[in-house]
C-alpha cells in the first residue's frame, strides 16, 4: 500500500510584524490553500491546527479556532503542539487520518503572532520547568544554544565567521523576490559582519527573528486528488522522531546532555535521525533530493543541517556552501524560499511553510527563484524538548 | 549587615565554597548520571532501575563549546544594571560522560576560552535582593 497523500493546495500569509491576531493570518493562509486546491471549505472533513503558546486560549485550540473563523461546518479537528515542530505534527495527524481512510480531505493550518525580541518562557515562578529555569539560572536564551553549536563548528572544523555570514548572504538573495518573506533585501558579507554581536560568534543578522505569519496545506487521498488534477505533488514521508538515549548533544532547554556512562551513544545522532527516518519511509536518499528547506535558526546551524540531512559528510558543509552547491542554480539548493533568515519564525507555521515552498518548487510555480526540474525535496526542522520534524515531498 | 547566602536553586549544588560540586543522581543499575537529578526512574530505556542515589559530580571538566550574552537576557533572568556581557560554557565531564552548562566565572570573556580548556566549578553571585545574595555554580579556567 502506498503511504502517499497528495498536496492539493498550499497557502501562506506574508510574514512580518503586523500586530494583528494569529487567527487572521491562519484564515488567510487557509483560504488561499483551499482556493489553490480548487475545492470549497465545506469539502474539508478534517482540520489539523499547529498550536501556539502565545495567543491565549484560541492558540491552544488552534484547529477549532480556525474552523470557527472559517465558519463551522462540523469538520473534525485536532490541535498539536511540538514547539517549532508543531506544524509537522499537524501534517502527520492529517496524513494518518487520510491514509487510514478516516477522511479524504484535510486542512492543515499554523499561524502565530510572535512577541518582539528574545523568546522568553511563560511568566510566574516556575521552578519545576526547565524552560523557565534555563533563563533564570543561566540566562540561556535560544541564541546561547545556537552560539554553542556555531563555536563548536569553528573549534572542530575551523569554520570562520565569514562562512557563517555567507549563509546569510545566500539566503537573503534567495528570498529577495519571495512575496511572503518579511525581509527582502540583499546584504553583503561586510553588512553581515558589521551587525552587532548577540551570542559570539553569531551576530544579529545571523539569528532568526520572531515573526507574525501563517501557512496552510490542503491534503487529500491519492484517489481524491486524481479527480481534481493529473499530476499532484505528494507527501512521501513524514518524520516526527524523538532522540535515542543517550542524547549526547546539548539541546534547548536542557542544562546538560544525557550521560553516556551507562549506555552506548547511538550510531545515528538525533539530528541525523530526523531525515534518516523520512528517507527510509520514502525509499529515497539525499542524492535524490533536488532541494531542501532546513531550519536556519542561525546561519551556522544551516551548515550543521547540510551534514545532518546527508548532503555531505561532517566538516564539509562550508565547502558545499562556498562552491555554490546550495545556492539556486547549484546542485542542491537549500532554503530557496529565503529560509528563516528572510522570514523570521512564526513557530507553528514554520514546518508547514517549508512544505509550501517545496510544493511551489515542484510544481514549477516558484517564479524568479524557481529551481529547474525539481523532482523531490526534503524539509528538516526541530522543536524544543526533542521534537524531530521532516517531510519529503515529491512529484 | 551581611546578606544571607542563599542558593538560587535548592539542591542542585553543595554550598562548600572551597570545593563546591553539582549534585546529580547516579543509577545503581546501569551507572548513568543525571543532572539535574532524576529521582523517579532511570531514563536509560534498557535499564528502568529505580535505584537512583544522590552523588556529587566531578568538579573539573573540559570546555566543549562556549558563547556569550552580549545583551541582557529576558526575565526571569535578573540582569545587573548596567549589564555586562558574560560567557556561558558547555563543559564535558569525563567520568560522567556528559556536558553541563554554566556561566563562566570572573567575567572571563570568550577570548579567554577554547575547546579542551580545563575548568573547575566555583560558586558565585547570580543576583542579590535586600536580604539575600543568591548563589549559582560557574565554570572557571583552572589555569587562571
Amino acid at each position: 500500500m502506498s503511504n502517499e497523500v497528495a498536496i492539493l493546495g498550499v497557502g501562506m500569509h506574508p510574514y512580518g510584524k503586523w500586530g494583528r491576531s494569529f487567527v487572521e493570518y491562519g484564515v488567510k493562509a487557509a483560504q488561499d490553500a483551499i482556493q489553490d486546491a480548487g475545492i470549497e471549505w465545506t469539502d474539508v472533513q478534517f482540520v489539523a491546527g499547529g498550536e501556539t503558546m502565545r495567543n491565549g486560549y484560541p492558540g491552544y485550540v488552534a484547529a477549532a479556532t480556525f474552523a470557527q473563523a472559517l465558519g463551522w461546518t462540523g469538520a473534525q479537528v485536532t490541535s498539536t503542539y511540538g514547539a517549532c515542530a508543531s506544524g509537522s505534527q499537524a501534517i502527520n495527524v492529517a496524513r494518518a487520518q487520510i491514509l487510514s481512510g478516516m477522511c479524504e480531505v484535510a486542512l492543515v493550518v499554523g499561524a502565530d503572532a510572535a512577541p518582539k525580541g528574545f523568546f522568553a518562557p511563560q511568566g510566574g515562578e516556575r521552578g519545576d520547568d526547565p524552560d523557565w529555569l534555563r533563563f533564570r539560572l543561566l540566562g540561556a536564551t535560544n541564541p546561547i544554544y545556537f552560539g554553542l553549536y556555531a563555536r563548536r563548528r569553528m573549534e572542530l572544523y575551523g569554520s570562520t565567521e565569514e562562512d557563517f555570514a555567507r549563509v546569510k548572504v545566500k539566503n537573503a538573495r534567495h528570498g529577495l523576490t519571495n512575496e511572503y518573506a518579511r525581509y527582502r533585501k540583499a546584504f553583503t558579507l561586510e553588512d553581515v559582519l558589521a551587525s552587532p554581536m548577540v551570542s559570539d560568534p553569531l551576530r544579529l543578522m545571523q539569528i532568526c527573528a520572531t515573526s507574525d505569519g501563517g501557512a496552510a496545506l490542503v491534503l487529500c487521498s491519492m484517489e481524491y486528488a486524481r479527480k481534481q488534477t493529473t499530476n499532484p505533488v505528494t507527501i512521501a514521508a513524514v518524520s516526527t522522531v524523538t532522540p535515542q538515549f543517550p542524547q549526547s548533544v546539548i539541546e534547548m532547554p536542557n542544562f546538560a546532555t544525557d550521560s553516556a556512562a551507562g549506555a552506548e551513544i547511538p550510531d545515528t545522532p538525533f539530528k541525523d535521525s530526523i531525515t534518516k527516518q523520512a528517507y527510509e519511509e520514502a525509499g529515497l536518499g539525499p542524492e535524490d533530493m533536488s532541494l531542501a528547506e532546513v531550519y536556519d535558526l542561525s546561519s551556522a546551524l544551516e551548515l550543521d543541517w547540510y551534514e545532518n540531512i546527508g548532503l555531505c559528510k561532517p566538516g564539509e558543509a562550508e565547502r558545499l556552501l562556498n562552491d555554490g552547491d546550495t545556492t539556486i542554480g547549484g546542485r542542491v539548493p537549500v532554503n530557496s524560499s529565503g529560509g528563516l533568515s528572510c522570514f523570521g519564525e512564526a513557530v507553528p507555521a514554520q514546518a508547514i511553510a517549508q512544505v509550501c515552498e517545496l510544493t511551489w518548487q515542484l510544481r514549477g510555480q516558484a517564479g524568479e527563484r524557481q529551481i529547474e526540474g525539481a523532482r523531490a525535496g526534503v524539509t528538516a526542522n526541530q522543536g524544543l524538548f526533542g521534537h524531530g520534524s521532516s517531510v519529503i515531498v515529491k512529484r | 549587615m551581611a546578606k544571607t547566602k542563599t542558593p538560587a536553586v535548592e539542591g542542585w549544588f553543595t554550598l562548600d565554597e572551597a570545593g563546591p560540586a553539582l549534585l546529580g543522581t547516579r543509577c545503581g543499575g546501569c551507572g548513568t548520571y543525571f543532572f539535574p537529578k532524576e529521582t523517579v526512574v532511570c531514563r536509560n530505556p534498557r535499564c528502568f532501575s529505580t535505584e537512583l542515589s544522590e552523588v556529587e559530580l566531578s568538579r573539573r571538566g573540559r570546555v566543549w563549546s562556549f558563547t556569550n550574552n552580549c545583551y541582557p537576557p529576558p526575565a526571569p533572568y535578573v540582569s545587573p544594571d548596567p549589564f555586562e556581557p558574560y560567557a556561558i560554557a558547555a563543559v564535558e565531564l569525563e567520568l560522567e560522560k556528559m556536558v553541563v552548562l554554566g556561566q563562566v566565572a570572573d567575567g572571563i570573556p570568550v577570548e579567554g576560552l577554547e575547546a579542551g580548556l580545563e575548568v573547575e566549578l566555583v560558586l558565585d553571585t547570580l543576583f542579590e535582593d535586600d536580604e539575600n545574595e543568591y548563589l549559582i555554580w560557574k565554570w572557571r579556567p583552572t589555569a587562571v
